[in-house]
C-alpha cells in the first residue's frame, strides 16, 4: 500500500512500546501518539484520535485494535501484521517465562506468603478499574439499569457471560433507536 | 483440575476476544467464568496472575491468555491462546478500516455500545465481588475465619493498597510489591 521500507521501523516500534508499557490498552495510547505522530509522523493527530474511537467500540484489547490499525494505515496488511506482532511479543515472552519459573518456585514459603499479600493488593487493583470503567460509562437510568442486570444475571446466575453481552448490546441498541424516534417525534 | 485441548484453548480465546468490548479489563469476568466454571486453575492462582498481569510489560488480555495457555498447554498452548485471543481484533480491524469514518459515525455502532459500556461495569463489579469473597474466604465463608490473623492481613492490604492508589496515585507495581513484601512480613510473624 505504502512505504515497503516503515515495515521494521513499525515492528521495532510497536516492540518497544509493549516492552515499556504496564497496565494494559489505555496506557499504551499516548505512548503510540508520540512514536507515531511527533517521532515517525507517519499519521496525524486526528488519525490517532479516530484511531482509538474505532479501538474502542471493536471487540478485543485496546492495545491489540490500535496496533492493527495504526500498522495498516501506515503500511498496509503487512504493516498490522508487524505493528501487532511487536505489541504482543514482548508481553508473550515475558509472561511465559515468568509462567515457568513460577511453577518451580511456588513451593517455596515465602512466595507463598508473598502470593498471599499480592491476593490481597489485586483486590484494590480491580476496585480500582471498576472505578475507572464506572466513570467511562454513560450516566443514564438505561444505563444503569443495563448494569444492574448484567451485574445480578453474572453474580446470580451461571448464564454465560457471551450471551449477557449480546443481550445487554441488543438492549442498547433497541433503546437507542426508540429516543432516538421519540426524539425525532417531538420535533 | 480438568485437562484442556490446545483447540480448546485456541476456540476459548477467540470466543473472549471476539465478544469483548472495551479492552483488557473488560476480558476479565469472561475468562474468571470460563476459567472457574471449566475448573481449569484453582480462584488463588487466578487471582495471582491478575497480580503479576498487572505488574508484567503488555496488554492484559495477553498477558492473561499466555499465562493460561501456558499452565494449560505449555508452549504451545500459549502461543495458541494468545493467537486466540489476537485473531478477531484483527481481522475486525482490518474490515472496519476499510470505512472506518462512517463506523464511528454509525448510530447502530453508537446504539451497541450504549448498552456494553455498562454491561462491561456490571459484569466487572461482580467479578470484582468474587474475587473479594475468594481472597478473602478461599476455603468457602466460616466464622472460625474471623479468630485468626490471615483475614485481618487481607483486609489491611486491600484497605492499603486503595489508599496508595487512589489518594497517593502511586503505580500498580508499587501496590504489588508492597502487597508481597507485606505479605511475606505478615505470612512469618502470624506463621499463617
Amino acid at each position: 500500500m505504502k512505504n515497503k521500507d516503515r515495515l521494521l521501523p513499525l515492528f521495532l516500534t510497536f516492540l518497544k512500546i509493549g516492552a515499556f508499557t504496564f497496565g494494559g490498552g489505555y496506557a499504551m495510547i499516548p505512548l503510540i501518539q508520540k512514536e507515531v505522530t511527533e517521532n515517525r509522523k507517519w499519521l496525524s493527530d486526528e488519525d490517532i484520535l479516530n484511531i482509538v474511537a474505532i479501538a474502542e467500540s471493536t471487540p478485543g484489547p485496546i492495545a491489540i485494535n490500535s496496533a492493527t490499525f495504526v500498522g495498516y494505515m501506515t503500511c498496509g496488511v503487512m504493516g498490522s501484521v508487524a505493528a501487532t506482532l511487536g505489541v504482543v511479543l514482548p508481553a508473550f515472552i515475558f509472561i511465559a517465562l515468568i509462567s515457568l519459573l513460577l511453577q518451580n518456585i511456588m513451593d517455596i514459603q515465602a512466595v507463598q506468603y508473598a502470593f498471599m499479600g499480592i491476593r490481597a493488593g489485586v483486590l484494590a487493583l480491580v476496585v480500582k478499574a471498576l472505578i475507572s470503567m464506572y466513570k467511562q460509562c454513560p450516566k443514564n437510568p438505561v444505563a444503569y439499569v443495563i448494569a444492574g442486570l448484567a451485574f445480578a444475571v453474572s453474580l446470580l446466575t451461571d448464564i454465560s457471560i457471551l450471551y449477557v453481552i449480546i443481550g445487554c448490546a441488543v438492549l442498547g441498541l433497541v433503546t437507542s433507536m426508540v429516543m432516538k424516534k421519540k426524539e425525532a417525534e417531538a420535533k | 483440575m480438568t485437562e484442556v485441548s490446545l483447540l480448546t484453548l485456541f476456540f476459548t480465546f477467540f470466543k473472549i476476544g471476539l465478544f469483548t468490548f472495551g479492552g483488557g479489563y473488560a476480558m476479565l469476568p469472561f475468562i474468571q467464568q470460563e476459567v472457574m466454571q471449566n475448573n481449569w486453575l484453582e480462584e488463588a492462582t487466578f487471582v495471582n496472575f491478575v497480580g503479576i498481569s498487572e505488574s508484567s510489560p503488555g496488554p492484559f488480555a495477553i498477558n492473561i491468555a499466555t499465562f493460561i495457555g501456558m499452565e494449560k498447554g505449555g508452549w504451545l498452548g500459549s502461543a495458541l491462546a494468545t493467537l486466540g485471543v489476537v485473531l478477531p481484533s484483527f481481522i475486525v480491524i482490518l474490515i472496519v478500516a476499510q470505512f472506518y469514518l462512517k463506523f464511528k459515525e454509525s448510530r447502530i455502532v453508537s446504539g451497541v455500545m450504549s448498552g456494553l459500556k455498562p454491561a462491561a461495569v456490571g459484569l466487572i463489579a461482580a467479578a470484582v465481588i468474587t474475587m473479594v469473597i475468594e481472597v478473602l474466604f478461599p476455603a468457602g465463608f466460616s466464622w472460625n475465619l474471623f479468630a485468626g490473623a490471615q483475614i485481618y492481613v487481607s483486609l489491611a492490604i486491600f484497605a492499603l493498597g486503595l489508599w496508595l492508589l487512589l489518594k497517593m496515585k502511586k503505580h500498580p507495581i508499587f501496590i504489588i510489591c508492597v502487597s508481597a513484601v507485606l505479605g511475606i512480613a505478615a505470612g512469618y510473624i502470624f506463621g499463617l
